[in-house]
């Protein structure tokens, strides 16, 4: 058991009052640690709330670098931060906030050399990434790994998210085979996001991931949540895990990440 | 006959299939979409053979790639 300083008292008493997390859940975020698979639109709120909330080891892996078109959205990147690594602007914000926490940083480009070896060293993954093939590798490396992760993607005014526990709830593939074909579903650099959306999806998946370190309530999982901000539409359906999923069903056809799962499709758009 | 998209009732003609469901709907491409019919999914080279009975519940999971 952590010994809590007067100051980690005082910093976490928010938690550590609410009965259902107590000092024993404070002390196991601060023993978890956690990979944030892109410091963008999404990556960005779950990094500010990961940090707040005392989670010990947050990991944040992005290989590009500060875009003027990512401020509307990517709230944790400032103005005077434009032109400078993601991870880097990421990680002094998050240790502004909480300089209890530890930030590794992993400044390169998720493929499939280096996912499966990369979220090993963590409890939770969370995916705020922007194109299908690295969804799809995510999911994979996760099932494969035995890491559950949390799923989230946006687009224009809506919301997706599920939190996948690997071979007990239903997985990405399990819903989506395989990624759609190249163009046939828009990216947000091609079609634009509200930049609040972000903000409401990150959140849920940062909530997700606080819960699942504490063991608090009831995960999204076997469940896929979705929400259209136009009319403040929330719905959750109803998913199983199938017993033919490639990757995680009874017989897979997936037992490595492959080289096919890279993003093609979107990388010319990569600054989205 | 009623059934169910995405949790609201829509009245449908009988005998209609899940391709046209979909156009109805506007998902002009079957790719953007994963489909349940009462909570299985369909495949996608089943969707026109697939003709949808009174009161059956359909979801439309759409793809969303966006994240950054």
């Amino acid at each position: 058991m952590i010994d809590f300083t007067e100051e980690q008292l005082e910093r976490y008493s928010r938690h550590i009052i609410l009965k259902d997390v107590g000092i024993q859940g404070q002390a196991k975020l601060l023993q978890a640690k956690v990979l944030i698979i892109g410091a963008g639109g999404l990556g960005a709120p779950i990094a500010f709330y990961l940090a707040a909330a005392g989670v010990g080891e947050i990991g944040i892996v992005d290989n590009d670098v500060v875009d003027l078109s990512n401020l509307q959205r990517q709230i944790i990147h400032f103005t005077a931060d434009v032109d400078s690594p993601k991870v880097e602007s990421a990680k002094a914000k998050m240790l502004a906030i909480n300089p209890d926490i530890k930030v590794n940083t992993h400044s390169l480009f998720i493929n499939h050399e280096n996912v499966r070896e990369l979220i090993r060293d963590y409890d939770f993954i969370v995916d705020g990434t922007d194109n299908f093939g690295t969804k799809f590798l995510i999911n994979d490396a996760c099932i494969l790994e035995n890491k559950p992760y949390s799923h989230g993607g946006i687009l224009r005014f809506t919301g997706q998210t599920m939190t996948v526990e690997p071979k007990k709830s239903a997985c990405y593939r399990c819903v989506f085979r395989e990624p759609p074909p190249a163009n046939s579903v828009p990216t947000c650099s091609q079609a634009g996001v509200l930049g609040a959306i972000a903000g409401m999806l990150g959140t849920m998946q940062a909530t997700e991931t606080l819960k699942w370190i504490t063991g608090v309530g009831n995960l999204l999982t076997d469940q896929l949540l979705s929400f259209d901000a136009k009319t403040m539409d929330f719905r959750k359906v109803t998913l199983k895990r199938q017993h033919d999923c490639p990757v995680c069903g009874d017989d897979p056809l997936i037992t490595e990440v492959s080289e096919a799962e890279v993003p093609l499709c979107d990388l010319k758009a990569k600054k989205g | 006959m009623q059934i169910k998209v995405n949790g609201e009732i829509q009245q449908v003609s009988e005998q209609i299939n899940l391709t046209q469901l979909l156009n109805d709907n506007q998902v002009d491409n079957p790719d953007m979409v994963s489909v349940q019919v009462n909570g299985e999914f369909i495949a996608k080279e089943d969707y026109a053979s697939t003709i949808l009975s009174n009161g059956v519940e359909v979801d439309f999971l759409y793809f969303m790639g966006g994240g950054q």
